[in-house]
């Protein structure tokens, strides 16, 4: 067993900390790590070693260490707003801002005891599958340096696959938090819409956006998850429920017996009829997944969802049309960049270079898209049309529930694209979230878990369940983990990761 | 300041037809904002009353004021509209220093209310105003624009924005086009602001106070050819923010765009800005190259779904609303409709019921508050409830001169001592020693005198010519300075005059 703490799972560091390790030392290694990989992998926005160091310090001192989260390091996508911490969201026209407020998630995780390492890449305003979108640069896949790490949060991705922290927080729109989870080899949770409050994440796509954990583990995704989730009043659109008990679901499912589990495999994603686009590595990994599940008791069936079909068409009106009136606020008056206010122009003319210099080019062909899409004269055809198949997927999901517990799919078509690959086709970009936009539109818990490797990248298997059972999700993910992790004989997915870092070094 | 051609004002009733609209804005007098816990105290030093929510900053989101949407429903039920059972906020999208999101969270087309009416009356007539819908938004902060001429934009050198406004409930009441007010429009337009500003103080629901911006008017006004099937174009004009103007608004309207129309023009659509000073109105923004709002339900709240029962409940609950109130107070009082609307008009039926409240008879108030009361008013350019005298002071001077311890002059006196703030009535009839004198000696010797220093008058009384009493009895006035009662003063005179 590795004595590297940022070769960890959080369970582990839990027991370190319990056990003397302090919260200092932790942070230390954690920043080490940054130290030194992070040049290369650039999944970082902003790093404050002083701060963090000095609430591990805090922490320490207050004894509450080794206590739940309290002392643990964790990593924030830049879309989380951080009070006196600079948050950009991946733009230029966010850049120096230093918000008076604490998100929801981060207010959470704060009081939990946690300790900020810093402020993950990723996509502008979370828009994009491959992190390239960032106004800050590329971020790199840790498995191979010339591949994206998904996206949009790409940097926490990297971050948490590098060794750069322990686990991040994501947030996911259309598969930001699945898909890079899916290419980097981690578990990437998307929880069910309006159980994690959205208070404090720069909105991309409010009907949409939800925050989740990308984690090593399923128990380890479990256990930030909880931290961060059930109702808040600050948010309308926060489910006042009790939060499902998620670790003890991880913990139970890694038993492994998923007898009576009733498993539906989507064969509109990637199944008999609709396989381009998928690679063969990725449908053999997730069909090894599914006969696992199978060989632990479920009972596995194919189920047909026909609207999913219609997801892309649906997500790509539905996304940019809330995104054109959530981004509408950067206008240069109140906060972050300003252009062109030397006393010769006037407003509008302010306004306008301020979002012509600030916003870059994947936005703008967002803002402009959803623009159009609510014109008057064009709502009914493409907004509201859009909704309409939105409301059709969400019978898809519920019809196929009837007879399932669980619906099952690759994560993503392909494993991580090289950098660069997709930049000039946005629709081969969007594809990358083909199989992830159904629970997006729908509303329903999604989780990522890795299945295997293909071509020597982490191949990623979707589990969707109905709204408010993410308990399902994590119980079946949690299965299938301890079952491929057994097969491999090592303590997890990323130790091969890890393997391969030892023997480059 | 305007060089609008006009036409004069019943020559245009003579060729044209006029219909009006309005749309009010009223900001509701909730403790707090309509998306966040920020107060609304009016008057506070420039963004001190903000937070996250209200500035719009990134990742804020809002949670609506739930009194709030209550008195949006209370207006809705006040004006007889049906209430819908779903109910959502949309976004209204356009780019302006003022709003702090890039767009307006309002209603669209799922407003709370729809289909009211409100009846008023206007010289003993009653024009029934439909409602449109009613329904909630928040308000935009407020621009200063520093430096140009105009205080607009345009020209400025520099603006600055308060967003302490930014936020605050604001219900909006849409009216549907009113026809056939004739030469009345501009007092209907005036009677129903009026109404509605009665109905809102009735509910409790806003200060409604207009000089703060309270109460805000879009007044909208269109021409057609007498018998014309079909309504001209209209013109909206912005901010019309007291009720004389709401009037003078719709008559200038009606007059410039006659003036147009005379010409072989075409009115415009357009929004326009009205003048305080002079009356008149100027272009504003052209609706013909308009903003298209993008509107859409607001992802970031949740359909409200009012439920019946609870509906039911506010309805039952609704305090006596002005019109049923002024004709259970006519019956009461014993007055005609149009004394009751001599009433309105004068601003002065809580005046009068608080007086009546207060002890008086109704006819006493009535007098008071119609008359002195209303000329001193109308001497200082004031509001009758601005007067520096209570409906209680009223009651309470009223009962003095019915106790015969002052008579009419001293009573206006007196008058003068409370609105100089020198107490309340009993007061200062004591410090200014205004009470009526009894026969006292004083009077006694005040009457000898009058009689010793018209000899010929009195020998006219003792000869039988009674009416020339009058004489000696003012000359006693003068010599007490009205403290006498004349009453008194006529009988001891006659006492000593015809007595054998
Ligand atoms: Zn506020």
């Amino acid at each position: 067993m590795s004595s590297d703490l940022t070769a960890m799972n959080v369970d582990e560091l839990q027991a370190a900390l319990a056990d003397g390790t302090t919260s200092v030392d932790l942070t230390q290694a954690y920043l080490d790590r940054i130290d030194a990989a992070d040049g290369e992998l650039r999944a970082y926005l902003h790093v404050d070693p002083e701060a963090a160091l000095a609430r591990a310090a805090e922490i320490d001192a207050g004894g509450t260490r080794g206590t739940g989260l309290a002392g643990l390091p964790v990593a924030l996508k830049d879309v989380v707003v951080t009070e006196g911490v600079p948050t950009t969201s991946g733009s230029k026209i966010l850049e120096g801002w230093k918000p008076p407020y604490d998100a929801t998630v981060a207010a959470r995780l704060k009081a939990a005891g946690t300790v900020l390492l810093g402020k993950t890449n990723m996509d502008e305003f979370a828009m994009g599958s491959s992190t390239e979108n960032s106004a800050y640069g590329v971020t790199r896949n840790p498995w191979d340096l010339d591949r994206i790490p998904g996206g949009s949060s790409g940097g926490s991705s990297a971050a948490v696959a590098g060794g750069l922290a322990p686990w991040a927080i994501g947030t996911d729109t259309g598969g930001s938090i699945r898909q890079p989870a899916a290419l980097t080899g981690l578990v990437g949770h998307k929880p069910t819409y309006g159980s994690v409050s959205r208070y404090g994440l720069i909105a991309f796509s409010s009907s949409l956006d939800q925050a989740g954990p990308m984690a090593r583990t399923v128990l380890d995704a479990a256990l930030l998850h909880e931290a961060i989730g059930g109702h808040d009043p600050l948010d309308s659109t926060s489910i006042d429920a009790p939060q499902p008990v998620l670790a003890e679901a991880a913990r139970r499912g890694a038993g492994g017996d998923l007898a009576g589990l009733r498993v539906g495999v989507v064969r509109e994603l990637g199944g008999e009829g609709h396989t381009d686009g998928y690679e063969d590595g990725v449908l053999s990994g997730v069909g090894g997944a599914v006969s696992r599940l199978e060989a632990m008791g479920a009972d596995v069936r194919e189920i047909s969802c026909p609207a999913f079909d219609l997801a892309l068409a649906a997500y790509y009106l539905i996304a940019p049309s809330e995104a054109s009136s959530n981004l509408a606020r950067f206008d240069g008056v109140r906060y972050g960049l300003r252009i062109g206010d030397d006393g010769s122009r006037d407003l509008d003319e302010v306004m306008a270079l301020t979002r012509e210099q600030g916003f870059g080019p994947e936005v703008k062909r967002r803002i402009i898209l959803g623009t159009y899409a609510l014109s008057s004269g064009y709502y009914d055809a493409y907004y509201g049309q859009a909704q309409k198949v939105r409301t059709l997927i969400s019978r898809d999901f519920s019809a196929a529930f009837e007879g399932v517990d669980v619906l099952v799919s690759p994560t993503t078509p392909t494993v991580a694209f090289p950098i660069g690959a997709r930049v000039d086709d946005p629709i081969a970009m969007y594809a990358a979230d083909l199989c992830t936009l159904p629970a997006s539109l729908a509303g329903v818990p999604a989780i990522s878990v890795p299945c295997g490797l293909s071509e020597g990248l982490p191949v990623g298997f979707q589990i969707m369940a109905p709204a408010l059972a993410d308990d399902r999700c994590y119980r079946v993910a949690a299965a299938l983990e301890a079952a491929l992790t057994a097969d491999r004989g090592d303590r997890g997915f990323l130790d091969q990761l890890a393997t391969r870092r030892g023997s480059a070094a | 300041m305007s060089t609008d051609k006009l036409v004069d004002f019943d020559e245009v009733l003579t060729r044209y037809e006029p219909v009006i609209g309005l749309e009010t804005h009223v900001e509701l007098g909730t403790v707090s904002k309509m998306f966040c816990g920020c107060s609304t105290t009016f008057g506070a030093e420039p963004n001190t009353q903000t937070c996250p929510v209200c500035l719009g900053l990134p990742g804020s989101l809002p949670a609506a004021n739930a009194v709030a949407i209550e008195s949006a429903i209370r207006i809705g039920l006040a004006l007889g509209c049906r209430i819908a059972t779903w109910s959502r906020f949309s976004r209204k999208n356009y780019f302006y220093p003022d709003i702090p999101k890039g767009f307006q969270t309002t209603q669209y087309d799922e407003p709370f209310s729809t289909a009211g009416h409100l009846d008023v009356e206007v010289d003993g007539e009653t024009y029934r105003v439909e409602i449109e819908r009613v329904h909630l938004e928040e308000d935009t902060g407020k621009n200063l624009h520093v430096g140009g001429a105009t205080g607009r934009i345009h020209g400025a050198d520099h603006s600055l924005i308060d967003y302490n406004r930014a936020g605050i409930p604001l219900v909006e009441i849409v009216t549907r086009p009113i026809p056939g007010a004739g030469a009345k429009a501009p007092e209907v337009a005036k009677a129903y602001v009026a109404e509605l500003r009665e109905i809102l103080l009735a509910l409790g629901v806003s200060e409604v106070k207009m000089e703060q911006g309270n109460l805000r008017c879009d007044v909208n006004v269109s021409l057609a050819p007498i018998g014309s099937l079909e309504w001209g174009t209209r013109t909206e004009t912005k901010n019309v923010n007291s009720l004389r103007s709401v009037e003078r608004a719709v008559r200038f309207e009606m007059r410039r765009q006659a003036a147009v129309l005379d010409d072989g023009g075409r009115i415009v659509q357009e929004t326009r800005h009205f003048h305080e000073d002079t009356g008149s109105t100027s272009p504003g923004r052209s609706k013909e190259e308009a903003t298209d709002y993008r509107y859409f339900p607001e992802p970031d709240l949740v359909p409200i779904a009012p439920d019946e029962e609870w509906v039911e409940k506010l309805a039952a609950a609704l305090p006596e609303l002005p019109a049923a109130r002024r004709t259970r107070l006519s019956e009461e009082w014993g007055i005609a409709p149009t004394e009751m609307a001599w009433l309105v008009n004068a601003g002065a039926v809580e005046l009068v019921s608080d007086t009546v409240a207060a002890g008086a008879t109704p006819a006493d108030a009535r007098k008071w508050w119609l008359g002195e009361l209303a000329r001193r008013a109308n001497d200082a350019n004031v509001e009758l409830a601005e007067l520096a005298v209570t409906p209680a002071q009223v009651a309470e001077l009223v009962a003095l001169v019915g106790a015969g311890t002052i008579n009419d002059q001293l009573a206006r006196q007196t008058l003068d001592g409370v609105l100089a703030g020198e107490g309340s009535p009993t007061e200062v009839v004591a410090s200014r020693g205004l009470a009526v004198m009894g026969e006292s000696d004083e009077l006694v010797a005040a009457v000898d005198a009058a009689i010793e220093g018209n000899p010929d008058v009195a020998e006219k009384v003792r000869g039988g010519k009674v009416q020339a009493i009058g004489a000696l009895v003012g000359a006693v006035m003068k010599t007490t300075r009205g403290k006498a009662d004349a009453a008194t003063v006529k009988r001891m005179l006659e006492a000593r005059l015809t007595a054998g």
